[in-house]
Order: C-alpha cells, then structure tokens, then sequence
C-alpha cells in the first residue's frame, strides 16, 4: 500500500492538474502537485527502511498474457528500487516546490506542474518495474514527459527542435532495447525478472544466432540492453540530445536532465547485474563507452560557455563514470555514485537557475561575473554542489568518485586501467570546468550590462529552501551512503540483499579497499590540479584561455564544436533521409511504380484501342480476309498438333 | 437470444435504415437532418446489436460461432454461409463502432446531397460486416467487392478536386486483385467442390496449385493491405476522399488484406504460405522502411499519415506470416490499433480541415495556443501511433517484433526500425502543426473541438488507452482461433518454423 501510494499518488497530482487546471487554478495546481508529491516523498523516506530485505512484489493487475508471454503491472521492492525511489520522489518533490518560485511568472503553470507530475510517475514506474514491458512503459513515458517538458515554451523553435531530438535520439536506443526484450524473451521465455535471473546461469555460454553470426546469447542481449541504456543515459553516439535539452526550463533540468531520468541507463544495466556478470564482452563494452563518455564531455565541458551546458556535459560525463563502474563490475559503486550526484547535480543546476533568474535569463557566462556578494546564498550553494561534484573530500562526489575509479583498477575488466585513466583525466577536467563555472560567473569584473546588474537580486525563499535541502544532501549523501559499497559477511546482511548480483570471481567491492595507496590519492591530486589550473587560468593570469585557445586553434575548435557530432549526424541521416525520402518518393512513388503502374497502364490501353479502332476499317473484304487467316491458323494448329 | 440469426441481423439492419432513408422527402435542410438521425441511429443500433454478438461469443471455443447456413445456390456446394470466431469477432466490432464515429463526426461536415451520403455509409457498414462474417468464399467475394462500390462514390462524389483521378486509380488497382481473386475462387471450387471456407481450410491442395492460388490471392491482398508496390493508389484516394471515408478505408478496408491473409491464404494454403514468407518479409520491410521516408517528406497532412499506414500495415504483414502465435496475435491487435489510431489522425486532419481548408502542413503552426482539448486528442494518437506503451499502438508492434524474432533476426532488426522512423515523421508532423509561434491571421480565431467531435474521439480515445493498458481484453478471446489457425497450418505442413530461429 505504501508503494502503491507512492508511485500513484503523482499520478493523481499530474491528471488533476493537466486536467482540471483550469477550474483549480494555477495556485491550486500547485498546491495539488506539491502536495502529493510530498505524501510519496514521505512514503521513499519510510520505504527507506526497507533497504536490506528481500526482494518483494506489490501485484497491481495482469496487463498482457499470450502464451507463456506474461507481463504484470507489479512493483519490486528491493533495495535497489527502495534507493532509486527515493532519488527520484525525494528530489522530485524538491524541484516541484522550486518550480513554484522559478515558473510563477509563466503563463501555463499548471500545464507544467502536470508534465513534473507525470514524469515522476513514469520514473518510478520504471525503477519498481517488475519486468521488462513494465521497464520500457516507464523508459518511455519519461521519454514523453521529457520530450513535453523541453519543448513547454513551444514557441521557441529551438526548444521544439530540442524536444524533438531527444525523443528521437531516444528512440535509437530504445530501438536496442525492444530488441533486447525481444530477445530476452525469445532466450528465456519469460520478461519476468526473476524468472530471467533464475535462469540466467543455464544460458550463460550459449549460443544465439543473430544476423547470421553465432553470438554468446548473453553477450548479446547485454549489448543490446545497453543500447537502450546509452540512448537514454547520453552516453557517446547518442549523447547529442542532452545539452540540447537544455531549452526547457531550469527544473526540467534539474530533475530529468541530472538527477533521475539520465541515470535510468545506470539503473538497468545495475537492474540486469545478473546478466551482465555472465557477459563479459558486453560488460567490456559497457566500461568502454562509459570511461570514453566520460572523458569526450568533460572536453566539451572545457570550452561551453552557458552555463547550463557546462553542466549538462559534466552531467555526461559524470554517467560515463556511472557507466564504467558497471562495467568493471561495481555496481554497487554506480548506484552510490547515482545517489550522490542526484543530489549534487540537482543542486548545480538549481543554483545555475537560480543565477539565471537573478541575471534576467541571461546565460551565457561571458556576460556574468562579479556578482558573488549580490546572491549570497546562491554563490554559498553553487559552492557546495561545485565541491561534491569535483570530489572534495568530505564532500558526496568524493566517496563516490574514489570509489568507482579505485575499483577500476582493482577490476579484471579488459578494460579497467583504460577506465582509470581516462576516469583520472576527467577528473582533473572536471575541477577545471567547475572551477571555471564558479569564477566565470561569480567572480572578476561584471561583465553584463548595468541594467542586468541593477537588477540582480537573490531569489525568493521558496526557491532557496529546496536548495538548502539539497546542499546537506551534497555533504551528508556520502557519509550516508557508504553502506552500499561495503561487503558484507554474508550476502543476506548486506545492504543490497541480492538486489544487485556479483559473479563468483567478482571481488572488486572487496579489493578496492586494497589498492595502492597512490590510486585512492590520485582522485585528490586530480582535483586539486583542476582547481588550481582553473583559478591560474581565470582569476591569476585571465590572459591565459585566450592566449591557450589561440595556441591549440583547431584542437579548441574541435572541442567548441562539441567534436562535430551535430554536423556529422546532420550530414549521416538527417539529410540523407531528407534526401531519400524525397528522392523515393518522386523517382520510385510517382516515376517507377505509378509510370508503369496504374497510369502507364492507362496509357498503354489508350494506346492500344487506338490501334484497334483502326481495324474496324468497314470493308467487308477486310473482316473477310481477316476471318480466312484466322481459320487458315486454326486448321494448321490442329493439324500440327494432332497426334 | 442465441437461436436469432444474429450475426445476419447485424449485417442487414443497416440496410434497413436505408429503406428509412429513402423515403425521407421534403425540403433540403430537413432532409439533410432526418437523414442524419435515422443514419446515427441506425448505426447506434447496429453497432449495440454486435456488442451482443461479443456477449454471445464464448471466448473459450475455437470454431466458428453464431453459425448461419442457408441454401443458396443449391446443388452446387455454394451456401449462405455465416459465422465468426475470435479473429473477425474484432473487425465486425470495429467496422460497426467505426460507423457510428464516421456519421457522428461528419454531423455538419458533410452539407452537400446528406441523404446519399448516409445511405453510402449504411451501405458500407452492411458490407464490411458482412465481409467478416461470410464463411462462403463465394459470399465473402460478393461483399469483398461490394464494398468498393460505396467507397468509389464517397470518393467519387464527394472527394477532393483529383477525385477522379483518385478513384480511377484505386480502382484499377483492386480491379487487378479482384480478378485474380476470382481465378483463385473457380480454381478452388473446381479442386475442393464446395466454397465453403470451414471446408477449404481442411482442404489438401496440391502444392504446385497451392503456389499459383497463393499468388492470385496475394494480388487482391497486397493491393489492400496495401504493400508495397501496390500502395500509390492510398495516399491519392485518402488525399481525395472526405474524412470520413479516410476513416473507413484505413480504419477498415486496409484491414481486408490482413484479414484475408490470415482467413485464405495461410490455412488454405500452408506450404505455399511457408514458402513465400521471405518474400512478403521482404516486401514488409521495404514498406516500413521506404514509405517511413517517404512520409517524412509529404507536406500534405493527409498524405503524410497515409504514408505512415503502409509503414504500419507491414508490421501486420510480418506478423501475419512469421507464423506463430506472438506473431499473428500481434498483427492483429496491430489491426485493430492501427483501425483506431489512423481513423483518429485522419479525423484529427479533417477537424482543421474543415476549419481552415487546407491539408499543407504549412498552413498550420501554433495551434497549441488555440485548440487546447484538439491539441491533447492529437498528442495521444500521434504518441500511439508511434507505438507509446500503453497506448494500443505498442502492444501490436512489440508483439510482432517478438515473433519475428522467432524467425530471424534480421525481420526483426528490420521492424524495429519502425520505432525510429515513425518517431520522426510523426513528432515533426506535430511540431509543424501544433507547436511554433501563431502567426497566421485565420489561425488566431480558429474554434476548439465542437460537442460532436469530441463525441466522435471519445470512444477511439477509450480504447486506445484500453488497448494499451489491458490488451487481455482483446487478445484473450482471439487466442483459441489463432491457436486453431496455427494446429491447420502445422497439420498439412511439418514443423520446421522453429529450427530456423
């Protein structure tokens, strides 16, 4: 009941307000919203308690059955769905009340209360899922929410754009998910998860055919799986919605784009441990691309200048990590490192909304600066979010961070000291772009007009509270959550309790606290060589990003370009589909398949009773002469063919 | 009420309401009125009428229910013959449902000769029930072909400007299938006797014959699925057709191939069936494929979504000849899905429409602001359409997807990409009609959903979502037929579907 409260209860929030906005009001819309946003807030922070116990089923009602071909509406309630639950509807409740302060101006609160509403039913709807169908419902419902929510000021051509990209980005990858359910359920007969796991050592080692090629079964479907989770989780290829989803409002941001939604990618392969850990190839791939995702964005993040695009990319960059930690076998460090940066980045982004709002909607950061005694409360906060995510210690991102790059090199993964390094490096990158955000922003000469700074103000309480609440989150989160990459003694005391699976040779939760002293120093080092570079560079000599840029021009305009993937994509399919499609329409629709279809048909007919016409000359002797070939032929044929 | 003859009461009460009609006399404005009511009502009576054949239904039996059987051309083995099972049950459903939303929705559409038009549509609604409940090859045929009378005169009579064109078109190409169809049904009476379908499905045909048979049928219904390369006649006819008769040829019409796929050609001939699999694949896959490009480039709305069916259409033609029980299960709640969805998306085109009076997706822009109840009617089925869980658009495809995978791969590699490709014509339709800034002048003052139409949604709206949520409902009751279907098709053939995964 709990949990069925708890999922349901933003639903209601999102149906009345989308529905009867009107009639309640915006003030109504927001009160409804918030409201039962709260109650489930409430019901994660007692579900909390669950953490530690067995895996459990809340049955809803049957939703498909053909055959052996059975899938529930059901929630899991497992330790990994009690965490992710409570990420998703502690935050979520924390930017609905923001979102009171941030909208109050726009004209179509309630529309947006709404879309915040539902986006956090469908998320939940996909961490509890209990199988695969129920997964991809909420997987794509967030989609939808996401694409509503970054196209709401459907005015703007950009943010419509923007919108329509990230679903169909999106789409990509969930074209290897449905695959990938597809598949599981051609192997196992079943979309059940249990039922998946419990006969996922049998089919370990075997053999599939797929596109002609005989393929480790589970290799496959782990690849396949994870296609969908680099679609939705921007992962290198399919990253290029995110910064672009940057269009919508700040708390859109904030909650999909950082705190939940893109970590839905984390929470599968987390969610499929137990194939995974059956799948080395495909884990290889999963730490590949995760450690490659992780070092690409944090070169982009380098030379952005909105400020909500540094984020968005350190956000990428930071589910590379995410990712990598998967593949080299600690997920439980993947998850930690979910939970802190939910709400770190939560926190960023708020706080960059907050600056936005006090700059009058300016957002590029050559035109901020000077402005860290004008918005106290904001600059204390960006501060906090900053440190957590660049891993000072004692601060989230620090016990998270260090944890995932020290199990990468304790990991067997082919790949782990390529994800350590690359993990190291963008380290170093991400204290530098951090540190750059900050004294961009905040510090130096003001850079925007006089009009813009007379007016910058500190925003209102309702907006500051939810960020205070996440700040303590930024500090304590990694105190709190240390218990999950702890080995327990024995599995059934551990914090996950099966919920998360580890092979028999997978020992990295316990070797990483045996590794070198200089691996779990080297995490410190980075970010104080990025810190330090960051304030040379913007505060000491802020001659030098200039003079660099101009020294290294095409590398930083690679980098500026974001690595030309738009261009590229622009040029591989967008055009070309244009292109096509255009092309089999006119030359295959209307000059192949009509021309000797329907209408050369037509023609041809004219042509020919033409002809005939001309037959019907109204001689007698033709039609005579013509009659006596005719039975002349007739008498032949038979004659030659008698037998 | 199971000895009446139900099923042969739901097909012709229609017609009565067309003797109603027909002596409606008087002046022009009340014609048009009275014509409307005893047109909705009959409809309404009908469609309630073949709720009773689903209560009536036993959803646990395999066979043919509700049978009817009458002499008809007595001596020569052709019977008035009349019976459902779980797969047909759905489309007499649909066809009558659809009626009733068709002559709600064109209420004051529609102003020119009402009376001829409500009479086209009874006359429709006799036929395509008719169609689904023949079990006489002979009288399947009669209505097969009847119903592309009405059809021609809606488009005929009260199209757009290319009409003739349109309906010539349209005509020449079933005009092809329907004497192929016709060679198939002599040749077939002349091997098995009889043209009972119950019989011919039992019925063993030599394979060689099987092969000819199997290509005569494919022609009639590759033409009306449609497949490609049969489909240009589609998008000229729903370009030109009113939106109501866009309706029933895509909610409908375009079901008769499928329909005739799963009720001739893979019963009655199984080996040949197995054999020209890869080939209907193919085709499918070229559909989806090609005609989701194609759409992406249509700047008439009407077209757009035409286009958008063919793509549709071939995850059913995948489904129906993976064969197997995910399959062909799925492709038929594609069907079905397909039946609401692209009847809503071409009502959705006809409410604008008949606003403003232009099909250009350039015309529109910013409705958004204007059409709030409109704008959200349209999100869901453009979202179902796309296949969304939990709208009926998805259950269809990843069901098919499933079985196709059954077969091969690389089919189901092929249908997936549907997912994406449908993603992108049908947001960038949304986009540039609904989204954007409202800048035209026409735009600005442009009225929301009237009473009648939301009337007309309503029900498609209901079960779309029903579909998705709880697909049991619906697959449930067709599981014995298909299960049926599958043991005939196994029976005249050995297994080796499975060894080809």
């Amino acid at each position: 009941m709990l949990h069925v409260l708890l999922v349901f209860s933003p639903l209601i929030g999102a149906v009345v307000a989308g529905f009867f906005g009107r009639a309640i009001g915006d003030r109504g819309a927001q009160t409804v919203t918030c409201g039962l946003m709260a109650l489930s807030a409430l019901c994660a922070v007692i579900g909390l308690g669950y953490v530690g116990g067995p895996a459990m089923k809340v049955e809803i009602v049957r939703w498909i059955q053909v055959g052996s071909f059975e899938a529930d509406w059901a929630l899991r309630v497992d330790s990994l769905s009690c965490v992710m639950m409570f990420v998703v509807s502690f935050c979520s409740f924390l930017i609905h009340v923001y979102s009171v302060g941030y909208m109050s101006h726009d004209p179509s609160v309630p529309r947006f209360m709404s879309y915040l509403s539902l986006f956090t039913f469908a998320m939940l709807m996909l961490v509890t899922s209990d199988n695969l169908i129920q997964l991809f419902f909420g997987w794509e419902g967030v989609g939808v929410a996401s694409y509503l929510l970054i196209g709401f000021w459907y005015t703007r051509p950009s943010a419509c754009a923007a919108a329509m990209k990230a679903f169909i980005v999106n789409r990509v990858g969930d074209f290897g998910l449905m695959l990938g359910i597809a598949g599981v359920y051609l192997v196992f007969d079943t979309v059940q998860y249990d039922q998946i796991f419990a006969m996922i050592p049998q089919a370990a080692g075997g053999r599939i055919v797929v596109w002609g090629f005989p393929l480790d079964t589970l290799d496959v479907l782990g690849f396949l799986l994870f296609v969908g989770a680099m679609g939705k989780s921007a992962q290198i290829g399919l990253h290029t919605w995110l910064p672009d989803a940057m269009e919508g409002p700040t708390p859109v941001s904030a909650l999909i784009h950082a705190a939940t939604m893109v970590t839905a990618g984390v929470f599968l392969v987390a969610r499929f441990s137990p194939l995974y850990e059956h799948a080395p190839t495909a884990l290889a791939f999963v730490a590949f691309i995760g450690a490659t995702t992780a070092i690409f964005a944090a070169t982009i993040g380098l030379t952005q200048f909105d400020i909500k695009r540094v984020i968005a990319y350190s956000t990428c960059s930071q589910l590379g990590y995410m990712f990598f930690a998967c593949g080299v076998g600690a997920y439980q460090a993947a998850i930690f490192h979910l939970f802190t940066h939910a709400f770190f980045k939560a926190l960023l982004f708020l706080g960059a909304g907050s600056v936005i709002h006090a700059m009058s909607d300016e957002q590029d950061m050559r035109r901020m600066g000077g402005i860290w005694n004008k918005i106290p409360y904001t600059y204390v906060l960006m501060w906090i979010g900053t440190l957590a995510l660049i891993g000072f210690p004692g601060f989230a991102g620090y016990f998270s961070k260090d944890a995932i790059l020290e199990a990468a090199w304790a990991s067997h993964n082919p790949f782990h000291l390529y994800a350590f390094w690359m993990g190291l490096l963008a380290a170093i990158l991400t204290a530098f772009y951090s540190g750059r955000l900050i004294w961009l922003t905040f510090h130096g000469t003001p850079r925007a007009d006089r009009e813009t700074m007379h007016h910058v103000h500190e925003s209102p309480w309702i907006m500051l509270a939810p960020l205070f609440v996440l700040a303590a989150g930024a500090i304590l989160a990694g105190w709190l959550g240390t218990g999950m990459v702890e080995v327990a003694e024995e599995e059934g005391a551990s914090f996950w309790h099966g919920a998360i699976y580890t092979g028999e040779g997978n020992h990295v939760l316990h070797d990483l606290h045996g590794v070198p002293f200089f691996v779990s120093f080297a995490p410190f080092v980075a970010m104080a060589i990025g810190l330090g570079l960051s304030y040379l560079f913007y505060m000491a000599r802020p001659d030098l990003p200039g003079r660099v840029a101009g020294a290294v021009r095409p590398l930083y305009r690679f980098l500026y370009n974001k690595w030309y993937f738009d261009e590229l994509y622009d040029f591989l399919f967008v055009r070309s589909a244009k292109w096509l499609g255009f092309g089999l329409w006119k030359a295959g629709d209307q000059g192949v398949i009509d021309r000797f279809g329907p209408d050369g048909l037509a023609a041809s007919t004219q042509f020919a009773t033409k002809r005939i016409v001309r037959l019907q000359s109204g001689y007698l002797y033709h039609y005579a002469f013509a009659m006596l070939i005719g039975v002349a032929g007739l008498v032949t044929w038979y004659m030659l063919t008698a037998p | 009420m199971s000895d009446w003859p139900l099923l042969s009461l739901v097909t012709f009460l229609p017609l009565v309401g067309v003797a109603f009609i027909l002596f409606i006399n008087g002046d022009e404005e009340v014609v048009a009125q009275n014509s409307r009511s005893v047109a909705l009502w009959t409809a309404l009576v009908t469609f309630l009428l073949s709720l009773l054949i689903w209560g009536n239904f036993d959803p646990t039996a395999a066979g043919f229910q509700l049978v009817e059987r009458a002499t008809w051309l007595g001596g020569f083995g052709i019977d008035y013959h009349m019976g459902i099972d779980g797969i047909s049950l759905w489309f007499v459903l649909l066809s009558t449902l659809l009626t009733v939303v068709v002559i709600v929705g064109s209420w004051y559409a529609v102003t020119a000769r009402v009376k001829e038009y409500m009479i086209a549509f009874l006359v429709m609604d006799t036929l395509m029930v008719g169609v689904f409940c023949a079990l006489d090859i002979v009288l399947f045929y009669v209505f097969f072909e009847g119903i592309l009378i009405p059809m021609y005169l809606i488009i005929g009579v009260w199209g757009g400007p290319r009409r003739i064109y349109a309906s010539f078109k349209f005509f020449l190409y079933t005009l092809l299938g329907s004497v192929l169809f016709l060679i198939a049904v002599l040749v077939m009476y002349l091997h098995a006797g009889t043209t009972d379908i119950p019989t011919l499905m039992a019925t063993d045909f030599p394979i060689d014959m099987q092969w000819w048979l199997w290509l005569a049928l494919f022609a009639s219904f590759a033409v009306k699925v449609p497949m490609w390369p049969f489909h240009t006649w589609l998008p000229d006819a729903h370009v030109e057709a009113p939106t109501a008769g866009s309706v029933l040829l895509a909610g409908v019409l375009l079901k008769l191939g499928g329909y005739g796929f799963l009720r001739f050609s893979l019963p009655m001939l199984p080996d040949a069936s197995a054999s020209f699999a890869p080939f209907v694949f193919a085709l499918s896959i070229i559909a989806i494929v090609y005609t989701s490009l194609v759409a992406l480039m249509q700047s008439d709305m009407k077209k757009l979504i035409a286009y958008s069916s063919v793509a549709h259409m071939g995850i059913v033609t995948i489904g129906i000849f993976t064969p197997n029980a995910m399959g062909i299960q799925g492709s038929i709640i594609q069907m079905l899905s397909h039946g609401l969805v692209s009847s809503a998306l071409f009502m959705c085109v006809g409410v604008v429409y008949d606003r403003i009076h232009s099909r250009e997706i350039a015309a529109y822009g910013g409705l958004a602001d204007t059409m709030p109840a409109y704008v959200t009617v349209f999100m869901l089925f453009m979202l179902a359409s796309v296949g969304l869980p939990g709208t009926s658009g998805f259950v269809g495809e990843l069901m098919v997807i499933v079985g196709a995978w059954q077969r091969s791969s690389w089919v189901a590699t092929f249908a997936a990409t549907g997912l994406i490709l449908s993603s992108t014509y049908m947001l960038w339709l949304y986009r540039r009609v609904i989204f954007g800034a409202l800048t035209k002048d026409n735009l600005k003052l442009i009225k929301d959903l009237r009473p009648n139409e939301i009337l007309a949604f309503a029900p498609l709206v209901v079960l779309a979502v029903l579909m998705g949520v709880y697909p049991s409902l619906f697959l449930d009751p067709m599981r014995p037929a298909v299960d049926n279907l599958l043991a005939q098709i196994s029976a005249e053939q050995p297994a080796s579907g499975l060894a080809a995964r």
